[in-house]
């Protein structure tokens, strides 16, 4: 049988080179994640925010939107959102949070159910007041904190610092696109973001690590090798391992997104964005050659990283 | 690292098949499973947003109690002051203390001291911590007692505990199958009720305090009289519960509380047809009731509930046999809810819900469903993909992968853990990531190959070269995932869950299974070169 080779053997890009793009590329992409973090914000959902989130089902044809609408704003509650979901009879309501603490929230609540009338099934209710939402975020952001933290002390420990720093480098990188593009597509920032957020993360180390850990038995080996030269090899000499585990993590993705319902459509097209569109890449593009610059290899030998050095004769 | 002595392969295959029996019982219909020992019978338990179902989140009103703390502090500096007949002025509470001004300066320090008895130590007697519930502090001739905060963390804890057990009644009273109520950090309490499609009432049982005490109505001052300023100090307005909203001037004095009630139960009047509470006093209640309804004939006696009344009919005759029954235009449904109420007892403190989520079974069905689906389009697609990329050496990685996923299913059963929709996309996801370590180890074995090694030789050392770095590259994702299991909430925690299980048997399978088969292979065919 002969067998598919996605990535054929012995490839030899010039990965290293294409810093000169990568690295201003990704520079610009961060910085507009975050202005957009920082103008257009997140999406805060209701496990962040507070407030009120139900999800109906009319009996009896599709929801007349435009009815239900005037009805729950005729409630006084504040913002109140209506969006089709999914189905031409599903619909989600989102009652902003009410002032007057934990006890309006429920209140609210019992209106919307009194406005909505008896033709309605309730799939989901969720309410969500002032004091465990605040927890929540606090916990979320301790979380992602305490991750980085974790992770970072683990590679420090497994490899040289400049290993820990520079997947810290790169893997921010991928977090940070990923609010952006959070932030872009208007996507609910919720719990199951943080779960999100903390995938890509594990998941772009496990890619960064990978390359790494190659890298560093090369270094062991090739004592005198250039370290552009070095790295490229290490890179290339894992491409197919990373494409390959990329295809299947991206299909495994794709099942989830296709047919996993509404209920995890965005966290899977969170990870869709963070692992698939921008994981794979900040381990060959930034993590292995941002080691050129925290000076990984540079007490082995005179020659280092430097360009100048490359084509110098050896000692 | 291809060999394997006979020992260590049977052990492999043995650990691998005892964690995956233990998914067997999730397969098999209740009825089968039931009659198996305990440890027998551990199983996948769906979260609640897979079978639908009622998350409730109730905190202890710490200002309450608190508030109901130094009270009781005040009455006591009161009593402790008049049993041993000192003079004192402005007793009252501030802030987080008890305040009082001595009037005898010579008995100043004797009062001091009387009071400070009040003060207990935290955490039983056993306890060493030497900490104490008040802190006593003077200034002048007034003395100052102090609420510790560890001393109303304690009272908070113990309204917890108390709060649980009585919620537990109230909610057995709906009969649902496996409630789940537990404590939460120090002032929380998590309710949830599987399978509930409306959680209305629920929500009433847990949201009243259902205190219920009996007060004489005064009757010498009319409620107007009162409303504009004539409300005699002994006394306080209440409010009817039902509408229109009447106001009863009560005497604050409790005369027989619900606390001494041991039974009530919801029925009809015999006259009137309508629904009524009746209920039974305890030996000392009904003393105390007798009496009360002895010497106040033909005065009304408010039945307050949570600080309103519920009725306040007039005492006609003694009642003297500990019993009797509120009437006060109820609905069926109300008194049977009032009935429960009381049985179950009062809570110490008013519970605030601060959290709901719940999930109707339609869309928990539709959601298994949605979870099912894309498992199988997902592992059909990624099996599909090693086979056509690796051969012969795809399907071992496949049989490891369904070995992978099988061994999943088996410790989350035995750990009966809860399976959410994150949790299967957990599984999901862990389907293309598993799949990894093979990639890894068969890329490797192919450079090895490129290198100029033997078949054997290649395979031998592209076992022994991925491994080190299966290991570093899933002890980062291991340490994501266990970060969000300790912070996620629910659902979330489901995702992190079956996501860190199966990062766990992911790298067994790969320094196990994997290599075993490889190994097998290898020494039935003696293979020239590898097919991949």
């Amino acid at each position: 049988m002969r067998l598919l080779r996605i990535v054929p053997d012995n490839t030899k890009f010039d990965f290293m080179r294409f810093r000169r793009i990568s690295f201003p590329v990704s520079a610009l992409l961060s910085i507009v994640a975050i202005s957009l973090y920082f103008t257009a914000g997140l999406n805060f959902g209701i496990d962040f925010k507070g407030g009120t989130l139900v999800e109906i089902q009319t009996r009896s044809g599709p929801a007349d939107l435009a009815k239900m609408r005037s009805a729950l704003n005729a409630l006084d509650l504040g913002e109140v959102q209506l969006q089709q979901f999914g189905a031409p009879n599903d619909v989600l309501i989102r009652v902003a949070q009410q002032p007057g603490g934990d006890t309006a929230q429920q209140q609210a609540v019992q209106k919307v159910r009194g406005a909505l009338g008896s033709d309605v099934v309730y799939r989901r209710v969720e309410v969500v007041g002032p004091r465990v939402s605040s927890e929540l975020l606090s916990y979320g952001i301790i979380g992602l904190m305490l991750a980085i933290f974790g992770i970072l002390i683990y590679l420090w420990f497994r490899f040289e610092w400049q290993f820990a720093l520079g997947a810290m480098i790169a893997n921010t990188h991928d977090l940070v696109l990923t609010i952006g593009f959070m932030s872009l597509t208007r996507i609910d920032f919720d719990l199951t973001s943080i779960a999100a957020l903390l995938t890509i993360l594990g998941y772009s180390l496990n890619d960064t690590v990978v390359i790494y850990d190659r890298i560093r038995e090369m270094l062991r080996r090739y004592k005198k090798m250039p370290m552009d030269e070095l790295l490229n090899i290490a890179v290339n000499a894992t491409l197919s391992r990373s494409i390959i585990t990329h295809l299947t993590t991206t299909l495994a993705l794709l099942a989830l997104f296709l047919f996993g319902g509404n209920a995890i459509g965005s966290f899977t097209a969170t990870m869709m964005f963070g692992v698939v569109l921008v994981g794979t890449y900040t381990s060959i593009f930034i993590a292995a050659p941002v080691l050129i610059y925290l000076g990984v290899g540079a007490g082995r030998d005179a020659l280092t990283g430097d360009e100048s050095n490359k084509g110098r004769e050896r000692p | 690292m291809l060999y394997f002595t006979r020992v260590k392969a049977a052990a492999i295959v043995a650990s691998a098949f005892v964690v995956i029996v233990f998914a067997v019982p999730n397969f098999l219909p209740a009825r089968m499973v039931d009659s198996w020992p305990v440890w027998a019978q551990r199983h996948i338990v769906l979260g609640l947003d897979l079978q639908g179902g009622s998350h409730i989140l109730l905190a202890v009103d710490t200002g309450a109690v608190r508030k109901e703390k130094l009270e009781s502090l005040r009455d006591d500096a009161r009593r402790v002051l008049r049993e041993a007949r000192i003079g004192y002025t402005g007793l009252l509470v501030r802030g987080n203390s008890v305040e009082v001004r001595i009037r005898d300066n010579a008995r100043f320090d004797e009062a001091q001291r009387k009071l400070g008895e009040l003060a207990q130590p935290l955490g039983g007697i056993l306890s060493a911590t030497g900490q104490r519930s008040l802190e006593v502090t003077t200034d002048g001739n007034l003395i100052r007692l102090t609420l510790t905060e560890p001393a109303i963390l304690e009272r908070v804890r113990q309204a917890v505990a108390q709060s649980i057990q009585i919620i537990e009644r109230r909610v057995n009273e709906l009969g649902t199958v496996e409630p789940l109520i537990q404590r939460q950090g120090n002032d929380r309490i998590l309710v949830q009720v599987p399978g509930l499609q409306d959680p209305t009432r629920l929500k009433q049982l847990l949201g009243k305090t259902a205190k219920l005490d009996f007060h004489l109505v005064d009757t010498a001052v009319p409620p107007q009289t009162a409303q504009q300023g004539g409300l005699p100090p002994e006394d306080e307005i209440l409010y009817s519960a039902s509408e229109p909203k009447t106001p009863y001037v009560i005497e604050k004095r409790v005369m027989v509380s619900g606390g001494d009630l041991t039974d009530a139960q919801p029925g009809f009047d015999q006259r009137t047809s309508e629904p009524i509470v009746s209920f039974r006093f305890n030996t000392s209640g009904a003393r105390k009731f007798a009496e009360v309804t002895q010497q106040n004939v033909g005065r009304p006696f408010a039945i307050v509930l949570d600080n309103q009344v519920i009725s306040a009919p007039v005492i006609r005759e003694p009642i003297l046999g500990g019993s009797g029954q509120i009437s006060g235009s109820f609905t069926v449904e109300s008194a049977n809810d009032l009935a429960i109420l009381l049985r179950a007892g009062a809570l110490p403190a008013p519970l605030t819900i601060i959290e709901e989520r719940t999930v109707g079974p339609g869309l928990g069905a539709d959601s298994i469903a949605q979870g099912k689906i894309s498992a199988y389009v997902g592992a059909a697609m990624v099996v599909l993909f090693m086979f056509v990329t690796y051969g012969l050496f795809g399907l071992f990685a496949n049989i490891a992968l369904a070995v992978n996923i099988a061994m999943i299913f088996g410790v989350l059963s035995m750990l009966n853990a809860t399976l959410t929709l994150p949790g299967i996309a957990g599984i999901v996801l862990t389907l293309g990531i598993a799949v990894d370590s093979n990639v890894l180890i068969y890329e490797r074995i192919r450079e090895e190959v490129r290198g100029g090694r033997t078949a054997i030789n290649a395979i031998d050392a592209g076992f022994s070269r991925a491994l080190a770095t299966i290991l570093d590259s899933n002890i980062t994702t291991f340490i994501a995932a266990s970060v969000l299991f300790f912070v996620g909430t629910g659902p979330v925690r489901g995702f992190a869950l079956t996501l860190g299980i199966g990062i766990v048997t992911t790298v067994f399978t790969a320094f196990t299974v994997t290599r075993l088969i490889a190994a097998t292979w290898v020494r039935w065919r003696r293979p020239q070169r590898v097919p991949i």
